[in-house]
């Protein structure tokens, strides 16, 4: 390092001294704007780290003297949106279920939380639009096994189906095939007297054997003409809907291992206003009686 | 542009003449944009415009005051909309979604309406950039106003050109902090003004400004007025012409919208060169007939506010703001020399007078003119018959997506709808949903008792969204002669009986299908 300034011949700009192999570095400084950007950078830094949590410590981190955390702001913005939709909240828990479809907006919120609230707990078994799978019913339709009106709705979500809570919607159909209540050939004959309930049958023979077998076995449930009882979550056997199928096959599969799916409660998981808005929205989907 | 002209034969320069007066203070300064001696990596070189006098100078006041006017007034001007809505003549309702302008009130989906004003804005633009240059840039452009206001308040404080470099280059002293310091409080001033009044548009003015004032406004709207703050002080008071020079597109893009015909601010060098101090002869008199008119006094210079010489030409730098005009108007005056050295001129016409034509017209009916003003009559024309048959009235029908149908257990096929109707009125209606071109059908909905009819109440200006089912029973699913049908909801107005239809389709399985 020269300690005079040296200027280069060629470009008449000064040089650092550095010089390798002959050839001399030119003195070409960082731009100040780029400068300045990057002191400003390292005093934000300074900033940064004195603020907010910023080094692990042995048994956990610096909490920064704002003591911010994405986990509180989030808890603080649940808390926010709680206190916005406030007096909605009030007025749906106050309202009687048969009374919310009287006040529109009050609708509209019931629906909207429990359309949010269906998609987080509902969709996973019955479908983003409700429309349900084999086994799983479709709520949009008017066929309810445990009734569709507004507090038989609510009843089956606060409750579920066969979930073991005390106050459970439950029935238990015989499993007729697996513990040798009826023969292969009965079962056959009594699952085509169920396919002419929708005048479907082709051996009127078999029908009026399965009549007789029908009337003994299934119409305790199902009632004499099939129609399906509301209160024991006996399906309705003379209508187009068929929760596991209505094909004959599906039909002596259904007699053969017996049916009876299950629902959790939800009573306790969910708050009593999501509850709420959860059965209005059910009960809106189309199918409410 | 250089071509040699024979300064002869311009009008008004009366060859041979003589005059006396050269009474001229000539400045020692170049012009800090030459493209001469451009650096790529330079730095800025501070600007001291000189104040100018004359008619474009007043020009410019006056656009200042009528724009600053319309700024900081509009929002405080009233407009009687009925009870339920806001009485701002302007106001960008964010948390309402609605624009009201006077008589206009445009809904989120109506936005075409603001494209088609920014449309009509745009090709005035280019018509009148085609017609008589940078006009924008030079008078009307807020960049050009603000930095005006900020040059002028500059001025008030540290006096002029003169006495600015004087101050800059003294030595720091109680006086110098003082006048520098009100310089920056007032232009800060004038960007919190700026950026307050800027949020005025977006709520009520009367209502935000008694918020603003007692610390209880949105954090958004302190938020706005910062950064207007800061941008109108930054853009306006520092960076000033380098944001037309540096950051604007527009310089790039009007050379595409100028011809020859175009009037612009130009320094007549066919009449003004060969150029130089003017020196008077043994007879105590200036001999005009041997050399220009131009005695290199740069009063043309020192007053332009982006730093060039008029006299290089046309250039990207100039704005056309026509001061150095102004200037040179002033100096032609004392030296008794015809006016207009500097004048707006075509260069067609500087062509035509070098052939000695001297009454060649201005040509302002032209291809690209003609062209410009069909496109904006054109768009003018659509957006008044958009606005004329703007409905007050509108349905909007959502089809159900998943499931798309549902069987019913009487065998019939069951369509949901979400149904919006916009009631664009300042009075609540009520109006009655139908079902057309689906015979058969049955339509129902949430909140309604079954077989009623179907009748809803719509607030003032508001939307209502209804969730509705479309029913066709297993009987009429022989008539739907394809999986999708084609049918139409209506609404009608019950007092005023106005209607508005929206098609959809009716979704079924194939050939009715059973599970």
């Amino acid at each position: 390092m020269s300690d005079k300034r040296e200027i280069d011949d060629v470009t008449g700009v000064e040089t650092t001294g550095h010089a390798w192999d002959g050839i001399k570095e030119l003195n070409k400084p960082l731009p100040k704007w780029w400068l300045m950007t990057f002191y400003a950078s390292i005093v934000w830094a300074i900033g940064y780290m004195i603020v907010y949590p910023a080094w692990p410590t042995l048994n956990g981190y610096t909490k920064g003297v704002w003591g911010y955390s994405q986990r509180a702001a989030v808890s603080n913005e649940v808390q926010g949106a709680k206190a916005a939709q406030a007096t909605f909240r009030t007025a749906l828990e106050k309202t009687p279920l048969a009374e919310v479809k009287n006040d529109p907006d009050l609708l509209r919120f019931a629906m909207v939380g429990g359309a949010a609230a269906f998609a987080t707990n509902c969709a996973p078994c019955h479908g983003r639009g409700a429309q349900g799978f084999a086994g799983y019913p479709n709520l949009n339709d008017d066929d309810w096994l445990w009734g569709g009106t507004l507090p038989e709705i609510e009843t089956t979500i606060l409750y579920g189906i066969r979930s073991g809570d005390k106050q459970s919607r439950i029935s238990d159909m015989p499993k007729y095939g697996v513990d040798g209540i009826l023969q292969t050939s009965e079962i056959d004959d009594a699952a085509e007297f169920v396919l002419s309930l929708t005048k479907r049958a082709t051996d009127t023979a078999a029908v009026g054997r399965g009549a007789k077998i029908f009337a003994d076995q299934c119409a305790s449930c199902h009632g004499a003409e099939g129609k399906g009882n509301p209160e024991l979550g006996a399906p309705n056997l003379t209508d187009d809907i068929w929760l596991f199928g209505g094909r004959k096959a599906d039909i002596v599969q259904s007699i053969f291992t017996g049916r009876g799916g299950s629902m959790p409660a939800w009573h306790g998981r969910l708050d009593a206003v999501t509850l709420k808005s959860l059965g209005i929205y059910v009960h809106s989907l189309g199918g409410g009686k | 542009m250089t071509t040699v002209l024979d300064r002869r034969n311009v009008p008004g320069a009366k060859p041979g003449a003589r005059t006396d007066s050269v009474d001229v203070e000539a400045h020692d300064v170049a012009a800090v944009n030459r493209a001469a001696d451009r650096q790529l990596y330079a730095a800025r070189q501070k600007i001291y415009p000189r104040l100018a006098h004359g008619r474009f100078r007043m020009v410019k006041w006056i656009v200042m005051a009528v724009a600053l006017a319309i700024y900081y007034g509009l929002p405080w001007l009233r407009w009687d909309r009925g009870p339920d809505l806001p009485d701002q003549a302007v106001l960008l309702d964010m948390a309402h979604n609605r624009f009201f302008f006077f008589f206009l009130e445009i809904w989120p989906q109506e936005f075409y309406f603001v494209t088609g004003l920014l449309v009509l804005a745009a090709l005035t633009l280019f018509l009148v950039t085609s017609i008589a240059g940078r006009v924008w840039c030079g008078y009307a452009c807020p960049q050009t106003v603000w930095t005006d206001l900020m040059v002028a308040v500059e001025r008030l404080w540290q006096g002029d050109r003169n006495a600015r470099i004087r101050l800059d280059k003294e030595p720091w002293s109680i006086r110098k902090i003082f006048l520098k310091a009100m310089t920056h409080v007032s232009w800060l001033l004038i960007g919190l003004v700026t950026g307050g009044a800027l949020v005025f548009y977006f709520r009520d003015a009367p209502t935000l400004a008694a918020e603003l004032a007692t610390g209880t406004a949105p954090a958004i709207a302190y938020l706005f007025l910062g950064i207007f703050a800061a941008t109108t002080y930054l853009l306006g008071g520092i960076a000033r012409e380098q944001v037309c020079i540096y950051m604007c597109p527009w310089p790039r893009i009007q050379g595409a919208m100028t011809d020859s015909h175009t009037l612009l601010v130009s320094y007549r060098t066919e009449r003004g060169e060969p150029r130089g101090p003017a020196r008077k002869g043994a007879d105590g008199l200036v001999d005009w007939s041997t050399r220009g008119d131009c005695i290199d006094c740069k009063a043309c210079v020192v007053v332009c506010p982006t730093g060039i010489d008029i006299r290089d030409g046309s250039q990207l730098e100039c704005i056309q703001c026509a001061l150095c005009i102004d200037a040179c108007n002033e100096i032609m005056d004392k030296i008794k020399r015809p006016r207009g050295l500097i004048a707006y001129d075509t260069i067609a016409k500087r062509e035509a007078s070098a052939r000695g034509i001297t009454h060649e017209p201005v040509q302002l009916l032209r291809p690209r003119t003609l062209l410009y003003f069909a496109m904006i009559a054109l768009v003018g024309i659509v957006m008044l018959v958009a606005l004329w048959n703007r409905t007050t009235l509108e349905l909007n029908v959502l089809h159900d997506r998943n499931p798309p149908f549902v069987r019913l257990s009487e065998g019939g096929i069951r369509n949901g709808f979400t149904v919006k109707i916009l009631n664009k009125l300042h009075e609540p209606r009520t109006f009655a949903l139908a079902l057309k071109d689906l015979p058969g059908a049955a339509l129902s909905m949430v909140g309604a008792e079954p077989g009623s009819a179907l009748q809803v109440t719509v607030p003032t200006n508001t939307l209502r969204e209804l969730r509705v089912f479309v029913t066709v029973p297993r009987d009429g699913l022989g008539q739907l002669r394809d999986a999708s049908t084609n049918f139409a909801f209506e609404v009608r107005d019950i007092s005023s009986g106005q209607t508005t239809r929206r098609g959809t389709l009716f979704q079924a399985p194939e050939h009715g299908e059973r599970p």
